[in-house]
């Protein structure tokens, strides 16, 4: 006899498998259908003249060459858009206290970054418009750009918003009590100041939006490279005052997005006006030197941080201050402030810690916007844990991996909750700990990494512990006041041929979303994954929902195709009931076949009941309506978010006469539940690791002391390449939810999360031997040489 | 962003090319493999009216050895410069450079007279020229010249030929049995314009240096060359005392700008870590 099937040899089994992504071959074949693609008759061109100044006054605007330029058919100004466009304000309620301006599409008075779009220009060709752009004149009064944190906050500072009084956008504060006396008991405290410099998602596909504003009904449809079309219908509906049905939002296949295409920016607002100034299609695709002066920007952040510990290397205590950079006002809808918010929740998340104190500012300043971007929060957060892990481990003469294991939270002591009220429902912080230290062979590279400094060769170890926020409920948006769908909504049906189409609210960026709904549906209702189509990024064609960001499409997105799928398998297999005169309890469907469920042997043919049900309802038993398609909706309820954990290794060789950092390998050990596609979850956390390690080493969006970014260009501001990137190796713990069927957490973010940390880390373990440390990330020659005391 | 429009020549000989650029006035560029000047266009930091495309002019092609001098043709493309057999005998630093040059696709394109007419101070080919001792034949309405590499660099993106005027080709001397040479750079991805470059080129008897050219790249305005640092070889042993000596003048050859993203203190230190390696591979290899 055969040993017993597992789950994984059941016919229609796809979750849990690495089945490749139908829509890859298309991408990869240069036949996708970005926003860039699409054209439409009697289709425009917007092309924007931005402000050369950090902050400026506009005295005056002249636009009366540019209008007279070939092919140009529009030229606008701020005061055009305030006509037609309500302002935004980048503020949540539960944020108390927090301040934002008013923002427009295009400014009215003044500018308060350097690239911020001022006047827009139309024309029948890019080319013509970016021609015209170079005929608008514009008379600023340049007024003193507010540009370090520390200078944004003295008293004396320029305000950029006057009415404001000072350029905090936010403060923050949590507190458990007992951390000064922790501090006064401690038998060690550790001190560091870490500094995150900004840097940018820089997607392949830039953003791009196609605004086709049709004034006879009126409708408004807009092609737009967004994670999230629903949350843009709704912003396009009220802030132009189109009823939200006559909002159309189409995002087809996105080139990347990283949380960067999910804000508003003022370029897309403004095509929206044009197109319904013009009654025309206008499109917009930012060039990459735009995409770096006004795609969001991410991370900015000082924190000062101190730990107690006890003899033994117990953590007694963390107090930190943050303070962050966020450009001239708060992001909308989902504000500046979540990062900071997130930087002080998860500090020490991984760890058994008591007392903590946090506090954060975020601070306006004349910059681009900063906002979320993949893995919000979780590096400052984890750099600034672990590096403070590390330290006591030295203080305390410990291990890297002895400090872990005796204050990480243990196994066994879940449900818990974090000092900062994160609720944990299972985390496997100490199996993922063993795991990691074997597949680094711990022992051998710390033996060889003796051996080699006595040849002056100078490698580094570290590791860094992680928490990731995933599967938010409404805790997230919706409490605040933000009109951001924590649910999820799917429409299931079997066509006449017995085929089966999906239309889910979460969307693809490349991450395979789609892929992963396929699988859940097709295993669910027990059909060849062949069969089944995915469609997303619509929002005239699936129902409402939150869509993709925060590691929320296979756990919300996913959950909500398996209950859709159940709901439908229920309704054929009572349509087959009728027919087979059997009870639906003892059918089941295998590989589009209605089977008996004990007996496996195939009754009717999913195809034969479609085919009944749509052209023969008259053979069908009197009474009988078949119900081929079901609409479902889910959303999370339970545990606020589901807590995913995991643990990195990075291992470096240091150049100590050039401050050069190569790295050698890295590792991930990750738990996201139940995975659902191992090729795609350990493609995620692979991409996610490219970004962190960018983030140490490489990447930085350099600004003046006049507020210039120095950098904007793919020569000047290094993304991650190939060439210098390690192997990244995976492993996985699966610690399911239980709030959900699928039981699956996100993992998008999970490399992103703690590969920086892992990465100073051990910058800072090949140093050692010359007693110099590093704390600011991107670890750049310069700063390594600073630290080695070369330069 | 989109260049700004213009109008497009393609001559077939050099004169017919000098004919239309005079023609043109100040409004006219040439374009060779477009790797640099493509990017500005786009950038809108260039807008000539008319592009002259020289890229059919087969006077500016081929490679060959003349006594002892190799003749490289301006229009030979990075990827020649990595895999001609001629160019990796008598002009090694070239070869040794090629693979740090941008990206294979760029390589595929972009010209070798084109790197060295822009001279980009980042650049490695034109800082090679220095090290080799090569001669630049510039074609202008005058007629034909040629121009030592140590009187071709004026100043930033500055060099011997006169607007409207044609490089057409590099004359390096040839690498002989007594000359060892050796290249590296310091960039922070493969690919990119180094932080900090060098090239030697010396020509030995045993130990002894005779004769030793030392070229910097990314220090400033033009390629430099090491003149102390050559002085203070010449003529010595290549040993561990001679390479702490040169790395003591270098500060009087190089005084690197201090910019945002690299302090100058950071270049000339790097500076000399990298020319004491090579310096050392130089022993190695003899
Ligand atoms: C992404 C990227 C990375 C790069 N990285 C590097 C690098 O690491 N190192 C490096 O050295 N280069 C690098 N380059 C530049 C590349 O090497 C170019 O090919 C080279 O600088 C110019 O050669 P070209 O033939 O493309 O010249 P073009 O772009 O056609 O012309 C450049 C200039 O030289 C003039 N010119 C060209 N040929 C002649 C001639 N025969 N006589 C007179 N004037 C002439 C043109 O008028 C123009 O002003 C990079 C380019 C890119 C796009």
């Amino acid at each position: 006899m055969n040993a017993p099937l597992s789950f994984l040899d059941r016919p229609n089994s796809y979750i849990g498998r690495s089945v490749p992504r139908p829509n890859a071959k298309r991408l990869l074949n240069g036949q996708g259908r970005y926003v860039t693609d699409i054209v439409l008759p009697r289709m425009l061109h917007a092309a924007f003249t931005r402000s050369p100044h950090a902050h400026a006054r506009i005295v005056s605007i002249d636009v009366s060459a540019a209008r007279q330029m070939p092919g140009v058919r529009l030229v606008a100004t701020g005061e055009d858009f305030a006509r037609i466009c309500k302002p935004w304000v980048g503020t949540l309620d539960h944020f108390k206290g927090m301040k934002s301006p008013p923002q427009w599409p295009l400014p009215i008075d003044k500018v308060v970054w350097s690239g911020q779009a001022m006047v827009a220009i139309v024309a029948d060709t890019r080319a013509m418009a970016e021609d015209a752009t170079e005929a608008v004149q514009v008379e600023y009064e340049e007024l003193p750009a507010v540009v370090d944190i520390d200078a944004a906050r003295s008293t004396g500072s320029p305000v950029i918003t006057p009415e404001f009084g000072d350029n905090v956008c936010f403060r923050g504060v949590l507190d458990t009590g007992g951390v000064d006396d922790a501090f006064a008991s401690a038998c060690h405290i550790i001190e560091e100041e870490f500094r995150f410099a900004r840097h940018t998602a820089v997607t392949l596909e830039p953003r791009a939006i196609v605004a086709d504003y049709d004034p006879n009904e009126p409708r408004l449809t807009v092609h737009h490279a967004t994670q999230t079309p629903y949350q843009f219908q709704d912003l396009y509906s009220r802030h132009y005052g189109i009823a939200e049905a006559s909002v159309r939002v189409v995002a087809p296949d996105i080139g990347g997005s990283f949380g960067m295409k999910l804000h508003v920016y003022h370029e897309d607002m403004a095509v929206v006006g044009l197109s319904m100034m013009l009654g025309r299609p206008v499109k917009y695709v930012a060039d990459r030197i735009e995409s770096f002066v006004s795609d969001i920007h991410a991370r900015d952040h000082r924190v000062r941080a101190r730990m107690a510990i006890d003899a033994m290397g117990t953590i007694l205590a963390i107090d930190v201050d943050d303070v962050t950079g966020i450009g001239a006002f708060s992001a909308y809808p989902r504000t500046s402030a979540i990062e900071g918010n997130q930087v002080i929740r998860l500090i020490g998340a991984p760890y058994r810690l008591k007392n903590y104190r946090a506090g954060l500012q975020v601070v306006f300043q004349n910059k681009v916007q900063m906002s979320q971007y993949r893995a919000v929060g979780h590096p400052i957060a984890c750099t600034v844990t672990e590096r403070l892990v590390d330290l006591a481990a030295n203080k305390a003469g410990l291990d890297a991996f002895e400090v872990r294991a005796r204050n990480l939270i243990r196994d066994d002591a879940y449900p818990c909750e974090s000092p900062t009220g994160y609720r944990f429902e299972a985390l496997s912080h100490e199996v993922c700990l063993a795991k990691l230290r074997t597949m680094m062979d711990y022992d051998s590279l710390r033996s060889e990494q003796r051996e080699l400094r006595n040849r002056g060769i100078h490698r580094g170890i570290g590791i860094a512990t992680f928490v990731e926020i995933s599967n938010p409920s409404p805790a997230f948006y919706g409490v605040g006041g933000a009109r951001i769908s924590s649910q999820d909504g799917a429409i299931v049906s079997i066509t006449p041929s017995g085929d089966v189409r999906c239309l889910i609210s979460v969307t693809e960026q490349g991450q395979g979303t789609e892929t992963v709904i396929g699988q859940i549906v097709a295993e669910h209702l027990g059909v060849d994954r062949d069969r089944v189509k995915v469609i997303t990024g619509d929002t005239e064609v699936t129902p409402h929902g939150g869509a993709t960001w925060a590691c929320r499409g296979a756990g919300i997105g996913g959950e909500t195709a398996l209950q859709a799928a159940n709901k439908l398998k229920a309704n054929v297999l009572s349509v087959a009931s009728a027919i087979l005169q059997d009870h639906a309890g003892k059918l089941d469907i295998r590989n589009g076949w209605i089977v008996d469920a004990s007996t496996e042997q195939q009754r009717i043919e999913l195809a034969e009941i479609a085919r009944l049900a749509y052209f023969r309802s008259d053979t069908l038993p009197p009474g009988t309506q078949a119900q081929l398609s079901v609409a479902h909706h889910y959303a999370p309820q339970g545990y606020p978010f589901a807590f995913t954990n995991g643990i990195q290794g990075c291992h470096v060789e240091l150049d100590a006469e050039t401050g050069f950092v190569r790295i050698l390998k890295h590792w991930v050990v990750e738990d996201c539940g139940r995975i659902i596609n191992p090729l795609l979850v350990d493609e995620q956390v692979r991409g996610g690791v490219v970004q962190g390690l960018g983030a140490a080493f490489f990447e930085e969006c350099v600004y003046s002391e006049t507020g210039q970014l120095t950098n904007g260009s793919l020569a000047d501001y290094l993304v991650p390449m190939a060439f210098e990137m390690p192997d990244i190796e995976i492993g996985h713990v699966e610690t399911p939810t239980l709030d959900t069927q699928l039981g699956a957490k996100g993992c998008g973010e999970a490399g992103t999360a703690a590969a920086s940390a892992a990465a100073l880390n051990a910058v800072n373990d090949a140093m050692a031997p010359f007693g110099a440390t590093i704390s600011q990330l991107p670890m750049t020659p310069a700063r390594v040489l600073k630290a080695l005391g070369h330069i | 962003m989109k260049a700004r429009a213009f109008s497009y020549a393609r001559p077939s000989t050099v004169e017919e090319a000098l004919e239309t650029f005079a023609s043109a006035g100040d409004e006219a560029s040439y374009i060779a493999g477009g790797q640099s000047l493509v990017p500005a266009l786009a950038l809108r930091l260039q807008a000539p009216q008319l592009l002259i495309d020289i890229a059919h002019i087969p006077a500016l092609r081929g490679i060959a050895r003349r006594e002892n001098w190799l003749r490289i043709g301006a229009l030979t493309r990075h990827c020649e410069v990595l895999t001609d057999p001629n160019i990796a005998r008598y002009a090694p630093l070239l070869r040794e450079a090629a693979p740090h040059v941008a990206h294979p696709a760029i390589r595929n394109r972009g010209t070798l007279g084109g790197s060295v007419a822009l001279a980009d101070p980042a650049s490695e080919f034109p800082a090679m020229m220095l090290a080799m001792g090569a001669e630049l034949e510039i074609a202008g309405p005058q007629g034909t010249r040629r121009v030592a590499a140590d009187d071709y660099f004026i100043d930033l993106f500055q060099t011997a030929i006169e607007p409207g005027e044609l490089l057409i080709a590099i004359h390096v001397p040839a690498v002989g049995p007594h000359h060892r040479w050796a290249f590296d750079e310091l960039a922070r991805r493969r690919g990119d314009y180094a932080i900090i470059g060098c090239g030697m080129l010396g020509r030995f008897a045993g130990d002894r240096i005779d004769e030793i050219r030392v070229a910097f790249f990314s220090v400033g305005n033009t390629p430099v060359r090491a003149r102390h640092v050559e002085t203070a070889l010449t003529g010595g042993r290549l040993g561990p005392d001679s390479v702490a000596e040169a790395q003591a003048s270098l500060a009087a050859d190089l005084s690197p700008p201090d910019d945002e993203h690299t302090p100058a203190a950071m270049r000339l230190h790097l500076a000399r870590v990298l020319m004491g390696r090579l310096l050392g591979r130089m022993m190695v290899t003899g």
